[in-house]
């Protein structure tokens, strides 16, 4: 490429005209095309957080058990024992609309390459999917390529993959959202960072050759799509799990070394993003010499190179003299290492090529003068409230449940998770729907963690401030559930165009309702990733923020999960007003997405959290569930459906319609099984929670408190019918 | 007890088996580098679950032509004990060790669900802990399972008593559905001609620990460090 630097090329780059004006500034001269693309990429929304950066500040990001928060490749938390957990969560969502099965792999290597890049072992991958209207002629291939994609990476990398969420929505038909996150273990000592030191140290790449693929994905994935968006194809990254596989093992065998000074893989923006933040970081400089880069095509420029975002490569400082030992170890793995470039205390990117300079910009003002936006905003309406219809129940408890339980949201997805290897590693110790959180216990250790993501966009779109507040929650409520102590959580905040007020008045009611419900629970979020114009022709998703929480059990034993046994009291924990505004009853039976999403009262939040996790270590539970999406009997039934048991309810309160009692939402709500209700009705009590006998299991049937029975086996049938019918066209 | 645990590019399920031979109270067995050809002292090598070579080609047909892979074909013929599980069998396969080949499954889709497995004979020294007809619960994680070998060959392992583990439903009958990934004679492993050398599709392994979510698969483990305790 040749291209003459103009104004219009900038435009063309994703740099405004301000942008631009600042980039020739900073150089004293019109850049050259590589550093344009340099410029562009720095800059892009992706890359520099230029539109949230102000709000992000706002979430609470400490606790004493958090060892590095935001700004490194990924959080980092003290687990115990010596050890810290490592973890992130990062969407891919415009690369998997365009190319479902290659945008959800990389996505799922991307993420897992910001975890073992800071030294930890991934020992498990989530991901949180939002497909659009099953009934849209993308959707099917859509959901087939991306899980394809999470198994066919996720896979062959031995990484269990032991949880995550699916929904459907029209709002998501042609952008969906695929949001990975990988969690880690290494020892709280020796975690790796990205800040480079030692003037003359050798720049050292490893991994993958370099090709033409992914160049300017980060500039994609700042821009609204268009109708054109399929001719993107070519900047979607092509992924390659084996040499990934080799990555993970080699990069952790010359960690075991004293070899390296920073890591940093290259992930959007590939080399330029990397030198620049690992020296930027440092406060140094850096040279690189493209003609040493490891190179798959001939005859690539210096701007193909810096703007590629091949896969599976990453950038090293090294100790001086240390290259032979790490060319060893990369070679073992049969991967390409080369030294590229050395550390310079000039505090310039200087990019050699064939011999001239292609490239040679201040690292300080590249950071210090990105821009950053305090966007017009504007607050959403508040939805229309639902009316009188919503106090009468036109279909009955029996038929209400039967729909929920064989709707898209609320149904089993076995048949997607039986294409996910969970299990390898062999420490996987609560799977996919066997529990509130994934539960995966660390090798050679009793130690275990629990994860979960959550966001219920529907209560997001309604009242951003509370349905932000709500997925925080929800998650700290997942973990108490398995009777996990909660951590900390990474974010992964999916919303539209942030030039639109109404979309920056989503994001900043959303990140209020985060940071409040992080401080009353003391859960901080310590990384996170935004994604900006989730948009195809001028319509937004439904606001999207995504909690990606961590907790940590001391003994992996205690974990409870939602399959019941015979012969137990069940019994309701928290309060229950009926809350029906924005639930899925409404939406389903009636056909309304209408009134306040349930309200949250984060101090009874955290009370009956720490009541749950106290009953379930004092060993009194035998199987717990936290109330979500559809309400109690939903709960119920997947409690029963989980361990082929059935219940036989009670009446609810003489004060509330059944339907609001058994399909309302309230929020900071459990249901726990124990062999003795009635002592657990008592400690409850003292203990100032609100609790309800509301049933006890046995036999094969589900009976409701009107007296109508159901089944197991038809309850079963209603809820698996969904994927297999949809996807394979049969079941 | 001697256990040597190869290591291709790609094994990604080793750590399991070196849990569940350390549960099943042997001796921690000791990694082998794919690039080795030294089997001396071993009484088993396992060839363990993954994606060698990324699968690429076939999957297991890279992995065959690898250095370990004549030394494994020499310490089989010797009389030897070998144990291939999922990406091991199919290596076992490719190496020409055991016999037919594995298709992809019949879903044309990764499956990675439990599965129980009927024990077809409990007189080796991989299922003497077991009892003959019970049935096991065990993971399995593949795309290629799917057993398949001319009539000549089925009839002749099946003749000879070398169907080791059958896909069936809980009580043991033969049922397709419990077959999912079409596996001939609903065949999950066989054995060579010996008994000495295992393939099997799924992962007993990843079930050696009530914890996990039960030990349904450890027998196979302790059997094994009782059959070749030295």
């Amino acid at each position: 490429m040749s291209a003459a630097v103009t104004p219009e090329l900038a435009r063309a780059f994703g740099l405004n005209d301000d942008e631009y004006a600042r980039v020739q500034a900073i150089l004293g001269r019109i850049p050259s095309l590589t550093e344009l693309g340099i410029f562009a990429v720095m800059w892009s929304e992706h890359c520099s957080y230029k539109s949230s950066r102000i709000w992000l500040r706002k979430l609470p990001t400490e606790a004493p058990w958090v060892l590095h928060g935001p700004g490194e490749n990924a959080g980092v938390v003290a687990i115990g024992e010596g050890l810290a957990a490592v973890f992130k969560i990062e969407s891919h969502n415009h690369p998997s609309f365009i190319e479902p099965y290659q945008g959800a792999a990389t996505g799922v290597g991307g993420i897992l390459r910001d975890v073992f890049t800071m030294g930890a072992r991934p020992i498990a991958n989530l991901n949180a999917l939002r497909f659009g209207d099953p009934a849209h002629p993308l959707t099917r291939r859509i959901v087939d390529g991306v899980v394809r994609g999470i198994g066919g990476y996720g896979n062959c990398v031995g990484v269990p993959t032991v949880g995550g969420e699916i929904d459907f929505h029209p709002a998501y038909n042609t952008n969906p959202l695929v949001n990975a996150m990988t969690v880690g273990v290494a020892r709280a000592d020796r975690i790796f960072l990205s800040r480079a030191s030692g003037v003359g140290n050798p720049v050292v790449y490893v991994g993958a050759k370099t090709g033409r693929d992914g160049i300017h994905g980060a500039t994609m994935a700042s821009a609204e799509f268009g109708a054109d968006a399929e001719t993107k194809r070519p900047t979607v990254q092509i992924g390659d799990p084996f040499v990934e596989k080799l990555l993970i093992e080699a990069c952790l065998e010359l960690m075991e070394t004293d070899a390296i000074v920073a890591i940093q893989d290259m992930g959007a923006a590939g080399l330029t993003s990397s030198s620049v933040e690992m020296a930027g970081k440092g406060g140094l400089g850096i040279e690189l010499d493209l003609d040493r880069v490891p190179q798959r095509e001939t005859g690539m420029t210096a701007y193909e190179m810096m703007l590629s975002e091949s896969q599976e490569r990453m950038l090293m400082i090294l100790r001086p003299g240390r290259e032979a030992l790490a060319e060893r170890i990369f070679r073992k793995w049969g991967l390409d290492v080369a030294v590229i470039g050395r550390l310079t205390d000039t505090g310039r990117l200087v990019v050699r090529h064939q011999g001239r300079i292609e490239a040679d910009i201040p690292l300080g003002p590249l950071a210090t003068e990105a821009p950053v936006y305090d966007r017009p905003r504007q607050a959403p309406p508040p939805p229309p409230p639902p009316g009188e219809a919503a106090a009468q129940d036109p279909v009955g408890l029996a038929a209400a449940l039967e729909r929920l339980l064989a709707s898209p949201d609320r149904c089993s997805r076995a048949w997607v998770w039986h294409q996910y290897d969970a299990t390898v590693g062999g420490e996987t110790v609560k799977r996919p729907g066997a529990a509130d959180a994934a539960v995966v216990r660390i090798e050679g250790h009793l130690l275990a963690l629990a994860l979960t993501t959550d966001c219920a966009p529907r209560y997001c779109a309604a009242d951003p401030r509370l349905g932000g507040a709500q997925a925080v929650a929800e998650a700290w409520r997942n973990l108490c559930a398995v009777d996990a102590r909660p951590l900390a959580f990474t974010d992964n905040l999916n919303f539209g165009n942030p030039e639109k007020p109404e979309i920056m008045g989503q994001f900043a009611l959303a990140i209020e309702g985060m940071a409040e419900a992080a401080r009353a629970l003391d859960f901080p979020v310590v990384s996170g990733n935004v994604s900006f114009y989730n948009e195809t022709e001028g319509r937004a998703i439904l606001p999207t923020p995504v909690v990606g929480g961590l907790g940590v059990l001391e003994d992996a034993a205690q974990a409870r999960g939602i399959a019941l046994a015979p012969g137990l009291d069940l019994v309701l924990i928290g309060a229950t007003q009926g809350a029906l505004g924005q639930s899925l009853w409404l939406r389903e039976i009636l056909g309304l997405q209408a009134g306040a999403p349930p309200l949250l009262d984060l101090a009874a939040e955290r009370r009956c959290g720490e009541f749950v996790r106290a009953e379930i270590a004092a060993g009194r539970i035998a199987a717990s569930h936290d109330l979500s999406d559809g309400g109690l009997l939903i709960a119920v039934a997947e409690m029963a459906l989980a361990g082929n048991t059935g219940v036989s309810l009670l009446p609810g309160p003489a004060g509330l319609p059944p339907h609001a009692f058994w399909f309302g939402e309230d929020q900071g709500r459990y249901l726990l099984a124990t062999s003795d209700g009635a002592a657990l009705l008592a400690r409850a009590e003292a203990a100032g929670i609100a609790a309800r006998l509301i049933g006890r299991s046995g036999g094969r049937d589900l009976t409701l408190p009107e007296g109508t029975t159901i089944s197991l086996a038809s309850l079963r049938a209603c809820h698996e019918r969904f994927f297999p019918a949809f996807m394979e066209g049969s079941g | 007890m001697r256990v040597g645990v190869v290591l291709f590019p790609g094994t990604n399920r080793e750590r399991d088996v070196l849990t569940a031979f350390v549960r099943a109270g042997a001796p921690r067995p000791r990694l082998i580098w794919h690039e080795e050809s030294d089997l001396a002292g071993l009484d088993l090598v396992v060839l363990p679950g993954g994606f060698s070579y990324g699968d690429y080609l076939r999957p297991g047909a890279m992995a065959a032509l690898s250095p370990v892979m004549t030394a494994v074909r020499a310490f089989a013929a010797r009389g030897g004990y070998v144990l291939g599980i999922c990406n091991g069998f199919q290596i076992l396969i490719e190496a020409g060790i055991l016999p037919g080949a594995l298709l992809r499954n019949v879903t044309l889709r990764f499956l990675a669900q439990d599965c129980h497995l009927r024990v077809e004979r409990a007189d080796t020294a991989f299922t003497r802990h077991f009892q003959k007809g019970a049935v096991f619960r065990a993971p399995m994680a593949h795309g290629d399972g799917n057993y398949f070998a001319d009539p000549a060959t089925l009839a002749r392992l099946e003749g000879e008593g070398l169907i080791a583990f059958r896909y069936t439903p809980p009580a043991g009958e033969l049922a397709r559905e419990a077959n999912p990934n079409g596996s001939m004679n609903h065949i999950a492993g066989i054995y060579s001609a010996n008994l000495r050398v295992l393939g099997l599709m799924p992962h007993p392994e990843d079930l050696v620990d009530p914890v996990i979510g039960g030990e349904d698969g450890l027998p196979l483990f302790t059997g094994l460090a009782e059959a070749l305790a030295a």
